[in-house]
């Protein structure tokens, strides 16, 4: 499973970052950073989740 | 659980549309009927005072699902119908043309419709903005280069104004209060959103009141009541929102500035209500709110449907921080949790005169909200604090040790 966000709509509103803080960071220069790209099955929960409540939808999921 | 075969879910809104997914999501396997009066798919509402109100986007990408994934959701679509009644004894909708529609779940997600000014005249070029076919409409005007009136400097009309500057086009904007936004945001903060708007070109008029629109078939002039006009080819009304509800009037159902739900957004037995149409009581503030946010309708709507999937010994209170984000010209402003005007401010990082900055809201010795002007890192900090019921000096003491 790989984190894919689409940077042209990422807007840093950083729900993402609450809902799984394991996975996105956003950092003092407003912008969005993924900490781990092919995260363990454990998280795909959480990475759901952070899909459904992101506000600009610029999150995604690429199965193998 | 509670045991269910026919669900129906009335608007085909954000918090309709995730309360449709959330059924799913949780294993329910019966019917499905969506209600919704427009005629579109359920689409997204923010890019229409921004991108596509723009020009950045075309409408078609306010679409919150394509088309061709509505198969795999198993929902009836009912698009361009509107729900006329509900009689919850007989657990049956009225439909407009007359026909009924059975239930034994049922979610109420009919949102709001803009307020218009009263004695408005019937002049072309007077907009609200509310739905796709009025962000379609308002935009072939700003492609003319229109002088445009804005009445109102909450979110939406500020939003509508900082897009129309960003189009190049004459803006003014009018506002009832001394401050936008204090009611939301306290004077000092809504000076700050005052000052974006000033810095960028927008002829910013506080205090004053509209008492009517002139013109020949299209609106030419605004006039205010203090006897002045200001020419306008487009007027945006932008005075906040009516919860949907006149539909319910005849059920019986609580109705007060929405339809009143208990902490877990139900009505009544095998009722529940989600987004901008419900009041409910957030026992996370200990208060009855209704929130007008898109955040708390992608996740009412799922909560709502699970609490009527579980049936009242399992539902869940609905117990959120409210979030909102705005972006107005480069400014990212983001809120969390619930203010109130008389509420104790204190700007904790940064500085308004930088715009970049946190400020935080504290009442009876809690944190009840954050504001941040470009600073989103920061904002997760307080929202969990907000979310911990922390105090005021910890929040305090929180922002001391971040620096």
């Amino acid at each position: 499973m790989k984190v894919v966000v689409d940077y042209d709509k990422c807007d840093s509103n950083a729900v993402c970052v609450g809902i799984a803080p394991e996975l996105f960071e956003v950092r003092d220069d407003n912008f969005l950073y993924i900490l781990q790209e092919n995260p363990p099955e454990e998280l795909r929960a959480k990475l759901e989740q952070a899909v459904r409540m992101c506000p600009t939808h610029a999150i995604s999921i690429e199965d193998d | 659980m509670a045991n269910l075969t026919r669900c129906v879910v009335v608007g085909a809104s954000l918090a309709g549309l995730r309360a449709v997914e959330a059924l799913r999501r949780a294993g329910y396997d019966g019917a499905i009927t969506m209600v919704g009066a427009e005629a579109h798919l359920p689409y997204d509402r923010p890019p229409l005072s921004k991108e596509i109100l723009a020009g950045k986007w075309e409408p078609e990408r306010a679409g919150l699902r394509e088309s061709g994934s509505y198969a795999e959701l198993d929902v009836d679509l009912r698009l361009g119908l509107e729900a006329t009644a509900l009689d919850p004894g007989a657990r049956e909708l009225q439909l407009d043309g007359g026909g009924r529609l059975p239930f034994d779940g049922l979610i109420i997600a009919t949102g709001a419709r803009p307020r218009m000014l009263p004695n408005t005249p019937d002049l072309a070029g007077i907009y609200t903005l509310r739905t796709l076919d009025d962000c379609r409409a308002l935009r072939g005007e700003f492609e003319a280069g229109p002088r445009v009136v804005v009445v109102g400097a909450g979110f939406i009309g500020a939003e509508v104004a900082a897009t129309a500057r960003g189009r190049g086009l004459d803006v003014t904007l009018l506002e009832a209060l001394p401050v936008p936004l204090a009611r939301a945001l306290g004077e000092e903060m809504g000076e700050a959103c005052a000052d974006l708007h000033r810095e960028h070109g927008v002829d910013l008029r506080c205090g004053v009141s509209v008492a009517g629109f002139d013109g020949a078939g299209r609106v030419e002039r605004v006039r205010l009541a203090d006897g002045a006009t200001v020419a306008a080819d487009v007027v945006v009304v932008g005075i906040g929102v009516t919860p949907n509800t006149s539909w319910l009037e005849s059920s019986g159902l609580p109705l007060r500035d929405g339809v009143v739900c208990d902490a877990t957004c139900a009505v009544a037995p095998g009722i529940y209500a989600a987004g901008d149409v419900a009041r409910w009581d957030n026992p996370l503030f200990g208060e009855e709110m209704r929130v007008e946010h898109w955040t708390n309708a992608v996740e009412q709507g799922a909560a709502a449907a699970e609490n009527l999937l579980a049936g009242p010994e399992g539902a869940r209170p609905f117990a959120p921080v409210p979030f909102f984000w705005s972006d107005q010209y480069d400014t990212k402003i983001q809120y969390v949790g619930s203010s109130r005007a008389d509420d104790e401010v204190r700007v904790v990082h940064g500085s308004v005169r930088e715009n970049r900055f946190v400020a935080i809201y504290g009442r009876n010795g809690r944190i009840m909200a954050a504001l941040t002007f470009n600073w989103p890192r920061l904002l997760l900090d307080y929202r969990r604090l907000i979310g911990e019921r922390a105090s005021w000096d910890d929040a305090l003491a929180h922002a001391a040790e971040v620096g």
